[in-house]
């Protein structure tokens, strides 16, 4: 039992490691604002069809990482971050029953809360807006939901 | 029975506290540290250490690229690096025979500057620093270089490439350190039109290839091709070093002013290096007339 929770621990921090190069690799630029929310994807995978859902202070930990990595506010990713996995963790048993499909639209929805926490932080903040093309990658996220919640099944080894 | 523990799904069997009042407790701290971190600024400290935890990281992203350069780099032919050689001998004749007419037109200079009491503010130092091939925020431009503050960084230092102004610096931490593009939206550069001598505002709009100068009057003298330049208000960039071209005039129709965008000379999506410059940002304010007009 002790070696299935150091695997899982193992095929945990390399999903992690993993979703977070994939939010910073290089992108050319006119792709870069439609790049997938890797690490919000994962956290929500977790939630919805995951073997155990990703803990609210972990959602907060992951927020503050995702802080650091864009040279933003300290605590804007994680206040968005934790509202959307608690709002997730709150119909988590609901939608582990919908088809992939209709899991991609609540996985939408979902992100475009997170986005909208993130713009009303900034303009509380003063910062200047970022334009119209924020609101695109829930979209493209949304569109991967199927792909990539098979792969991360496979990461984790369940089938 | 290790299947059992694994595929159990049940959370609803956690004690401890409910998932609202947990939520409340993060919530209260992620305010709290927006408010510490963007009002106040006392986690620069805190911050520091982060980015110096993150480095490794963050390198480790860098790495493939990195190495695909360096491969790149060892594979270079014979003839390849004749060619670049030759290439670079010609700029070479041709900078050297631009510098001298500078050196005398820089003593010139400074004769002149001497009459009005003003020193010439130019970079005296700067510091090669290599960009870390990141992207950091999906519509922000700011980047990551491998040098901080154990080599003198600080924060709003100017960072240049060879071609012109590239941005600068946000915040450093001991190995590393962000910068701010130009073209970030976040970003106002004090400028003049080399041509006219009319200063103004050059803002980022969140695109490479152009920058903004917002708040020209409809009848200011511009015409596409200017050349820009750092105007050394607001103390971060020194006077004089070219910032883009003039590319396109917008008159919209209804408002007074006049749109203007720029193309930045700095190569901002593809430069592998920038310089971090040090230069003497003591402005030195002409004596005060001495027939006794007190300044308070």
């Amino acid at each position: 039992m002790a070696r299935g929770t150091a695997q899982r621990v193992f095929r945990m921090t390399l999903l992690v490691a993993a979703s977070t190069a994939a939010c910073v690799i290089p992108l050319p630029s006119w792709l870069d604002p439609a790049r997938p929310a890797f690490l919000s994807i994962t956290l929500l995978w977790l939630v919805f069809a995951g073997p155990k859902p990703a803990g609210l202070l972990a959602a907060w930990l992951t927020g503050l990482l995702l802080d650091l990595l864009q040279g933003g506010m300290l605590g804007q990713n994680a206040l968005a971050m934790v509202v959307t996995v608690a709002i997730a963790l709150k119909f988590r048993l609901q939608v582990r029953a919908f088809p992939p499909l209709n899991q991609a639209v609540v996985v939408a929805g979902l992100l475009f809360i997170y986005e909208f926490l993130i713009f009303w932080t900034d303009g509380m903040a003063g910062l200047p807006g970022r334009g119209g093309w924020r609101w695109l990658y829930p979209l493209t996220s949304a569109l991967l939901w199927p792909l990539l919640a098979a792969l991360h099944q496979r990461a984790l080894g369940r089938h | 029975m290790a299947s059992r523990q694994d595929h159990d799904i049940r959370p609803l069997l956690v004690s401890g506290p409910s998932l609202a009042a947990r939520l409340f407790v993060l919530v209260i701290a992620s305010g709290i540290l927006m408010i510490a971190d963007h009002r106040a600024g006392y986690l620069d400290a805190l911050r520091s250490a982060l980015m110096a935890a993150l480095y490794p990281l963050q390198r480790s992203v860098d790495a493939p690229f990195s190495a695909a350069r360096w491969m790149s780099e060892g594979l270079a032919t014979h003839s390849m690096l004749r060619g670049e050689n030759g290439r670079l001998a010609e700029e070479n004749r041709e900078l050297r025979l631009r510098q001298m007419r500078l050196d005398a037109l820089e003593r010139e200079n400074a004769r002149l500057r001497e009459a009005s009491q003003t020193t010439a503010r130019v970079i005296d130092r700067y510091l090669v620093a290599e960009l870390v091939r990141l992207d950091m925020d999906r519509l922000r431009h700011r980047v990551l270089v491998n040098r901080g503050s154990t080599d003198g960084v600080y924060v709003g230092q100017p960072a240049l490439d060879a071609q012109g102004v590239f941005g600068q610096v946000t915040r450093v931490g001991p190995v590393s350190a962000e910068l701010i593009m130009i073209s970030d939206p976040a970003h106002a550069l004090p400028v003049v039109i080399n041509r006219t001598g009319m200063r103004t505002i050059a803002y980022g709009r969140g695109n490479l290839e152009r920058i903004e100068l917002p708040f020209l009057p409809g009848n200011a003298d511009i015409e596409p091709g200017d050349l820009v330049v750092t105007s050394g208000l607001g103390g971060v960039f020194p006077p004089g070093y070219p910032v883009g071209e003039v590319e396109e005039l917008l008159k919209e129709p209804g408002e007074q002013g006049l749109r203007v965008t720029v193309r930045p000379l700095a190569r901002l999506s593809s430069d592998p290096e920038v310089l971090l410059a040090w230069y003497d940002n003591q402005v030195q304010e002409p004596e005060a007339p001495s027939d006794g007009a007190e300044v308070p």
